[in-house]
């Protein structure tokens, strides 16, 4: 301890004499400071570290930069240390001009660990006050977490010319960071670190009060174990809202995949084992035009899936009239029939996408803005979950309004309730049969369109829906649009809640023997309709 | 069961069908172990393998037919009752390996020694017995439909919610397979099996005896399910298939019906899955999925649901079609012609291949005018499936 | 339990203060009624009157949300599923003929008898003289001893009611609830079935649903009329049929 300490009052001392008196006019320091590097010596090597770090010259970074890759070369006999690029090409560290080649007698400057974190804590301070607003975040941070005493000034001049809000909270948390840990701080710092650092309120602020030691005063001990507390409680309440996000999410990804079999299932009774495909011909349509756009229009391919939802529609949809008209319709009364002939169907098109487009994943890229992510408290939420959330909740609503106030929803609806009454009443209920299929299926086509954005697009893709699809519309009661809706959330969030009890797979199979068993208890779902006509 | 009700009410086509399956019992394994290999007449022992599976799997297409065909109940699951009873099985054939495995530990199978477990897990325990083994081919699936049927059938879950869930069951023991510390080899399975009862399972003997042996229990299988649908249970159960509330204002207790003919056919796809095992050499989770299954309910549709003759037919019928398209050139189109194949059935072939003969003979027939009273013949027409 | 220590009612059915609604519409609305032994009843009402669901109710096939129904004076009849009140001899015939199309009017009859019914019992059941010959004497009572190896699927929608008509005789219940009997038949068919009720009422206790007034006045019993869930008039079929109410929401001006 002794030593570290010593050579760390030493640092100190040293940083704080070149950060008054070095300029780059003074060459010599800076020089003599590069040629500590080839001592071979952890503790030169430390020393030039903070002398490099505080010289403002601007060959501080790449220098040390490279040390901490590995690519800084120093050759004890000449004692020239060089910075070899990451393209190879090589500098002489002091001079900064370039050299032919680094002289075979150089080996890499060799750390230890207490000198990563002097080198993590250079970088950090190099580059708090870079005219990049993430690279000063990442500085503070990593300053944050080295906590190294050296970086205390250079995070406070930075502090001191810091605008942007984000920024200064992070170089404050670096600051307090400092602070706790540094021995001669007073209990009032240390004590304005603890809350500060408490207000971060992560994983990392938990890390850092639990490392703080035994050497600190009473007072600060007490707050800073209070203060444990109250950032686990914290946490846990995060947890809970990251686990009430993921099933949000997956509840939406179930909805969406298991809305279009509501319609099939639901509304018209027909069972569609089928329906998968018609998601995975949806994520093929979105494959094919980004295809196009790539080729032809790179320019448009943020747009690609705004132009994929309409053809995904159609394309799904016009299979499935055409898969009405073909053979459903001839088997209407006869539900397991109809299951059978709609599984065959399911082979022969996913057979037909793997001769069409090869049995492989194929790549479907995500716009622009549904990469990336964001934080919200302690939470990330990624861009592309968030919009398929958006998207299913408005597909949802729309197919709503659809049945509600159009003509075809009316006809639809009229034809589910009284097939004979419809019909003589002038309602062509091989027609709407046809068109309400169609739209089943149009709408799994654009469950596809929003599904090839988190998932592999591949034959398999539907297969991987249909089981959970039909557990939705099941146990949210069938012919009810709101009970699927329920149904699907209900599953996901549960489902989520399960996972880091059980286990991924334990939490589904438990997801499955309970739905099975709530079939057994209430045999048409969550949302049943009640009567003599429902068992007609 | 006594002798009469065995043979009562046997038709021709029955009496033929168990005639043929008897003389292939017999015949194939003596021409296979007796006759010189290469010689015209004799079946090569990869045949009689393969063969072997196709009878194990009309086992499991009777199994089906019996619930379906007669009793209206459609499972999408009954490829779990065929993968336990084979797990079983599978599991005896483990233990018998004893220290002949890779890391020949006397009682721990392979993968679990890969693993690191260090003791047999509690459900392992008795399967280095046969006739332990034997009953849990048996118990195992029984309990399993018992306790599903049950439920199911208690709270009269019917018609497609019945068939999502058992396809949901199926799924779910899917998953629970695959996993390592299920304790049942993960996904590899169990394989690498030594010896059944002391004899070489790849020996060609022993594989004549097991086809011999599959081949008994199709006949004795045909036999039981023959017998239940031709006594009085039998006109119950499609009583409940057609008019389900009706059997019940007649003071039939549907769901104890259901639930015995259902753990009965699970039972027999049980010892279809025991018996397949040996023959094929391996018995992994994916024996659980869900296509497959449905595949074993298009046998049945092919060849005619409520013939039992007809299920036994069209799972040799579709299988060997498999086996033919899938090994050569044409394999990239099997599936197409699967999907065909149920798509076409169920549009113009309902009754399938049996039964579609059957009408047309009992047509034929009523254009003799003295025969017409003859109609009550065992045979069902035309089974209406919607509640 | 659902046995009552002491017989309440000397009714052979009872049915006091019942309610059933399904997502609010009130399908029974405090609906009485009771049934005396060896009575015939014929019920009318307008469509939507209850009539179907009080027999489902009657049956176990629907739950009262509240109300009283009584067996035989001793029986609560809404803790039972159908199986066990088809046990204690509850018959039903349904609106829609409903029997087992794709087999024989013989084997209609025989499981329609009332036997032994548990699964143990029909697997290893064996044929006795006994039943047979019930059999053939029900088949001459519904005029079907030709047909007695057709399927039942094959015959006209008259003999499918007359055989439903002899599965219920097959039953052999206490009380025999009839729905609509006489629906698609004609005149012929329709008086021989009122005979064939009469015959039937000597022997059990009828309650029939029709909406065929003829038919109704042919039987000569007490009518009810229901209305809206709940007993609108009751008396002979001359009291009934002047009444004003039952002009108004049933018989039409």
């Amino acid at each position: 301890m002794p030593t570290n300490l010593s050579a760390r009052l030493c640092t100190l001392v040293l940083s704080l004499v070149l950060i008054a008196f070095a300029l780059p006019a003074f060459a010599g320091p800076f020089e003599d400071a590069v040629a500590k590097f080839a001592n071979d010596d952890y503790s030169d090597t430390e020393e030039a570290i903070g002398a490099v770090a505080s010289s403002g010259n601007k060959l501080a970074f790449p220098i040390i930069n490279a040390l901490q890759d590995g690519r800084l070369m120093a050759d004890p006999d000449s004692k020239k240390v060089y910075v070899t690029g990451t393209d190879g090409k090589s500098i002489d560290a002091a001079t900064g001009e370039a050299v032919a080649s680094v002289p075979d007698s150089a080996s890499a400057v060799r750390l230890n660990n207490r000198l990563r974190r002097s080198v993590d804590a250079a970088l950090g301070s190099l580059t708090l006050q870079s005219p990049d607003l993430g690279a000063r975040l990442q500085a503070a941070q990593s300053v944050f977490k080295s906590h190294e005493e050296t970086a205390l000034d250079p995070v406070e001049s930075a502090l001191a010319k810091e605008t942007n809000r984000s920024a200064k909270t992070a170089l404050g948390e670096a600051r307090a960071a400092i602070l706790l840990f540094k021995s001669d701080a007073t209990e009032v710092q240390k004590l304005e670190a603890v809350a500060t650092i408490k207000a971060r309120g992560d994983q990392e602020a938990l890390a850092l009060l639990s490392d703080i030691g035994t050497d600190q005063p009473a007072s600060v001990a007490k707050a800073a174990t209070s203060a444990i507390g109250s950032i686990q409680n914290s946490l846990a309440v995060w947890s809970t809202v990251q686990n009430a996000w993921y099933g949000l999410s997956l509840g939406s990804v179930l909805l969406l995949a298991a809305i279009g079999l509501a319609i099939t299932f639901g509304v018209m009774g027909v069972i569609n084992m089928a329906h998968g495909e018609m998601v995975m011909i949806g994520a093929y349509t979105t494959f094919v035009v980004q295809e196009v756009i790539r080729t032809r229009y790179p320019a448009l391919f943020d747009y690609s899936l705004l132009i994929a939802v309409p053809l995904a529609f159609l394309v799904a949809g016009a299979i499935g009239v055409l898969i009405e008209r073909s053979i459903i319709r001839f088997l209407y009364g006869r539900p397991l029939e109809t299951l059978l002939a709609t599984w065959g169907l399911s082979l022969v098109l996913q057979q037909a996408v793997r001769t069409m487009f090869g049995p492989t994943n194929r790549e479907v890229g995500n716009p622009s803005w549904m990469s990336g992510a964001f934080d919200l408290g302690q939470i990330t939420i990624t861009y592309n979950r968030l919009w398929i959330l958006v998207f299913t909740l408005a597909v949802f609503m729309i197919l709503l309004a659809m049945l509600r106030y159009t003509a075809l929803g009316l006809e639809m609806r009229a034809v589910t309730q009284n097939r004979r009454m419809a019909a003589s009443m002038g309602i062509a209920t091989s027609r709407v049969d046809a068109l309400t299929f169609g739209l089943g299926s149009g709408i799994a086509g654009i469950a596809g369109v929003a599904l090839s954005q988190i998932d592999n697009v591949s034959p398999n893709l539907g297969q991987s829906y249909i089981i959970d699809s039909f557990m939705v519309v099941v146990f949210g009661g069938v012919g009810n649009l709101w009970g699927t809706l329920v149904g699907a959330f209900t599953l996901g969030i549960s489902n989520k809640f399960l996972e880091p009890v059980a286990g991924a797979v334990l939490g589904k199979i438990a997801i499955l023997v309970l739905i099975i068993l709530f079939i057994q208890k209430r045999p048409r779902g969550l949302f049943a309709l009640k009567g003599r006509a429902v068992e007609a | 069961m006594t002798p009469h009700m065995l043979t009562r009410s046997l038709d021709r086509g029955a009496a033929i069908f168990l005639a043929i399956v008897a003389a292939c019992g017999i015949l194939i394994p003596l021409s296979n172990l007796l006759l010189p290999a290469g010689s015209f007449l004799q079946v090569p022992t990869y045949l009689v393998a393969l063969w072997g599976k196709y009878v194990c799997y009309a086992i499991l297409a009777l199994s089906i037919d019996l619930i379906w065909g007669y009793c209206g109940i459609l499972s999408l699951g009954h490829g779990a009752f065929f993968a336990l009873g084979g797990y079983a099985m599978g599991m005896y054939l483990m233990r018998q390996i004893g220290t002949r495995g890779v890391y020949g530990n006397p009682i721990l199978p392979d993968f679990m020694v890969f693993l690191n477990w260090q003791k047999l897990p509690w459900y392992w325990h008795g399967f280095d017995m046969f006739w332990f083994a034997a009953l849990m081919v048996l118990f195992v699936p029984g309990l399993l439909a018992f306790c599903f049927g049950w439920l199911a059938f208690r709270s009269r879950v019917t018609g497609v919610y019945l068939s999502i869930i058992t396809q949901a069951m199926t799924y779910a023991l899917l998953l629970a397979f695959f996993r390592n510390d299920f304790g049942f080899g993960g996904n590899n399975g169990l394989t690498d099996f030594k010896d059944i009862l002391g004899f070489n399972v790849q020996a060609e003997g022993t594989r004549a005896a097991l086809f011999a042996l599959s081949c008994l229990a199709l006949i004795f299988s045909f036999l039981i399910c023959r017998s239940v649908v031709s006594s009085k249970l039998g006109k119950v159960l499609i009583a409940i298939r057609d008019a389900e509330s009706r059997s019940r204002f007649l003071g039939y207790r549907v769901e104890s019906y259901k639930l015995f003919v259902f753990t009965l056919s699970a039972c027999m796809a049980g010892v279809a899955g025991a018996l397949y095992v040996p023959q094929v050499g391996i018995i992994n989770p994916s024996e659980f999925a869900p296509g497959n299954s449905i595949e074993a309910v298009i046998w049945v549709a092919v060849g005619g649901r409520g013939t039992l003759v007809g299920a036994a037919l069209g799972a040799i019928v579709v299988n060997y079609a498999k086996t033919f398209f899938t090994s050569g050139v044409l394999a990239p189109y099997w599936l197409f012609m699967l999907g065909a194949l149920f798509i076409l059935v169920t549009l113009l072939l309902p009754k399938g291949i049996v039964g579609t003969f059957n009408a047309w003979r009992e047509a034929s027939r009523e254009r003799r005018p003295a025969a017409a009273s003859a109609a009550a013949e065992d045979g069902v027409t035309e089974p209406k499936m919607a509640e | 339990m659902n046995v009552m220590d002491t017989r309440v009612t000397s009714a052979m059915l009872y049915l006091d203060g019942v309610h059933v609604s399904f997502d609010g519409f009130h399908a029974i609305n405090n609906l009485s009624l009771t049934l005396e032994p060896g009575e015939m009843r014929a019920i009318i009402g307008p469509n939507g009157a209850g009539k179907t669901t009080m027999m489902d109710i009657i049956t176990g096939k629907t739950r009262p949300d509240e109300g009283t129904v009584l067996f035989d004076g001793v029986t609560d009849l809404t803790r039972l599923d159908e199986t066990r009140i088809a046990e204690l001899g509850i018959g039903r015939k349904f609106q829609k003929p409903t029997v087992f199309e794709s087999q024989t009017v013989q084997d209609n009859l025989l499981l329609a008898l009332n036997v032994d019914h548990s699964v143990r019992g029909t697997l290893f059941w064996r044929g006795s003289k006994a039943e047979s010959e019930r059999i053939d004497k029900v088949l001459e009572t519904i005029r079907l001893t030709d047909a007695r190896n057709r399927l039942a699927g094959s015959l006209s929608h008259g003999q499918k009611q007359w055989l439903e008509i002899g599965m219920l005789l097959a039953q052999d219940p206490k009380l025999l609830l009839v729905d609509e009997p006489v629906a698609g038949m004609t005149d012929v068919e329709t008086h021989l079935t009122a005979e064939l009720l009469k015959e039937i009422n000597k022997t059990h206790t009828v309650m029939v649903v029709e909406h065929d007034m003829t038919f109704v006045r042919e039987l000569g019993v007490k009518v009810t009329c229901l209305h809206e869930g709940a007993v609108l008039a009751e008396g002979t079929i001359d009291q009934v049929s002047s009444n004003e109410r039952v002009i108004e929401v049933y018989l039409g001006r």
